[in-house]
């Protein structure tokens, strides 16, 4: 956690902040949501309270406050409750190991803009990430309502199902970089493209050195699986209106409604998160490595520290931005695409991208082996 | 140069674990606090939700065993694609230290087992839903 006060306070802020950033980002999601979804399909959407229906969020929240608060009888209590303070927990965990910026340097500290290091980033993630079946199934039988244990049922095993092709989508990607480190993946992605092949060195001064033109192919299996596992359109077959009500949350209102809504952004933010630092180079800049902003920043501002804040800054931005072009796809393509049958979710899931996964991991290994590829 | 929260990430996880539980059960009570709770409400109202008529079924609902099946067979797919990662993250430095032949064969082996369950898997039907 660090070695004196200063260091351990500092840290549990930073984790409080990670948490807290995913917490805020919800309600401006849901109004970016049902704005986007009125502009897609033609209509007006929320445009009453405040400018741009943007207090409509205020609104929403002291109306989920005010719901009363119940559980049916036949419901099992603690379960019925646990579940959605539990759905918060794994995403904003997986979240908190990604590096959103560079670390920031001032007066001897060096603070990282990440909730902690990880050697193994990648398979923390994938592993605490995977605990949102659990709080699914929580509910789903915690509820004691057979539509919230059919919605349970499905949503868990659609998510460990996509969970294969997600894992092994990103095989390819660990053998291009060799680290599970995602600071040390993204310090790889820095810059234009340069890399190794035959011996000799290939450049390109129009490219940056992003992991998505040296495996494509899991770029678009990882994106697809992780809408599996946010469970959103086109997978989201746990919320089947005309099936099973609204699956695994059909018991569910107000605030408690709110925090499995909460947990569904999360994994939203985490897809995008992971798409970003693995294949659209983290935080760096599009073709411009971490140093040359540092050196650009040194000659605008005075002093280390100041150079520091706006490199970080610099970074943060983008990252950010690249965030939200995700966030935007992801809601894109919720209004776009209608949803699956439950036996065309599985076979695309097993049949499909499995052994295009596969095919991938294959693939990766025989041209690092026979080109000696090195980024 | 200290490196803040270079190391133990357990701590952070530990503690963010927790922060997050409790955050989550005051905002509970909160609304409970808040909304209010009546005491008196009718059978109706306490039944879990039905689509207009009585409520129909016990808590023993069955359920497919697909569902099951499924799990088993992820969890032996998981296993084996968790195997993956140690030889991915080394199979570059086997390949600088020339046992890249090796490495490559041996894992071709193993991919071609997981293939082979794979197929199995699909033609014994273990994945048809209807």
């Amino acid at each position: 956690m660090g070695n004196d006060a200063f260091e351990i306070t500092i840290n549990l802020i930073k984790l409080v902040a990670v948490f807290l950033l995913i917490v805020q980002a919800v309600p401006i999601l849901v109004w970016v949501e049902r704005r986007g979804s009125a502009f897609i399909q033609n209509r007006f959407g929320p445009n009453r309270v405040g400018p741009l229906g943007l207090l409509q969020l205020l609104a929403d929240a002291v109306k989920f406050l005010t719901k009363e608060d119940f559980a049916p009888d036949k419901a099992i209590k603690p379960l019925f409750y646990a579940a959605p303070v539990f759905a918060l927990i794994p995403a904003a965990l997986a979240f908190a190991a990604i590096p959103l910026s560079v670390p920031l340097e001032i007066g001897g500290y060096v603070f990282r803009i990440q909730g902690y290091e990880m050697n193994v980033g990648i398979v923390f993630i994938l592993g605490v990430s995977g605990l949102a079946a659990y709080t699914i199934l929580m509910a789903g039988w915690g509820s004691g309502s057979k539509f919230s244990l059919l919605g349970a049922l499905r949503a868990s095993a659609q998510v460990i199902s996509y969970e294969l092709a997600l894992g092994l989508s990103i095989v390819g990607v660990i053998m291009m970089y060799g680290t599970f480190n995602l600071t040390e993946m993204i310090t790889a992605q820095q810059g234009a493209m340069k890399f190794h092949a035959f011996g000799y060195e290939i450049t390109s001064r129009f490219l940056p050195n992003w992991g998505i033109f040296y495996q494509p192919l899991a770029a678009i299996l990882f994106f697809a699986a992780s809408f599996a596992e946010s469970n959103r359109l086109p997978f989201d077959l746990a919320e089947g209106e005309a099936e099973i009500v609204a699956g695994f949350h059909t018991e569910y209102g107000g605030f408690k409604m709110l925090m499995f809504f909460i947990g569904e952004y999360g994994h939203m933010i985490l897809g995008s998160s992971l798409m970003i630092v693995f294949f659209f180079g983290g935080y760096g800049l599009p073709g411009i490595t971490v140093d040359e902003v540092r050196s650009w920043a040194a000659g605008v501002t005075d002093g280390a520290a100041g150079a520091s804040v706006l490199t970080t800054l610099i970074h943060f931005l983008s990252f950010t931005v690249k965030l939200v072009l995700f966030l935007w796809i992801f809601i894109w393509v919720r209004w776009t695409l209608p949803r699956f049958r439950y036996d065309q979710l599985m076979d695309l899931g097993w049949r499909t991208m499995l052994p295009w996964a596969l095919g991938n991991t294959i693939l990766t290994a025989l041209v690092i082996y026979f080109t000696s590829v090195l980024i | 140069m200290n490196t803040v929260a270079a190391g133990m990430p357990l701590g952070g996880v530990i503690f963010m674990t927790i922060f997050i539980a409790i955050f989550g059960y005051i905002l509970i009570i909160l609304a409970r606090l808040i909304g209010g709770r009546r005491t008196n409400n009718s059978q109706v109202k306490r039944d879990i939700y039905e689509c207009g008529i009585p409520v129909q079924e016990k808590r023993e609902t069955k359920v497919s065993v697909k569902f099951y099946l499924t799990a088993i067979l992820f969890i032996l797919f998981d296993i084996e694609i968790i195997f993956m990662y140690p030889w991915a993250i080394t199979f570059k430095d086997f390949i600088g230290s020339g046992q890249g032949a090796f490495v490559f064969v041996s894992m071709l082996v193993f991919i071609a087992v997981f293939i082979y369950g794979l197929f199995w898997e699909i033609k014994s039907k273990a994945l048809e839903w209807d």
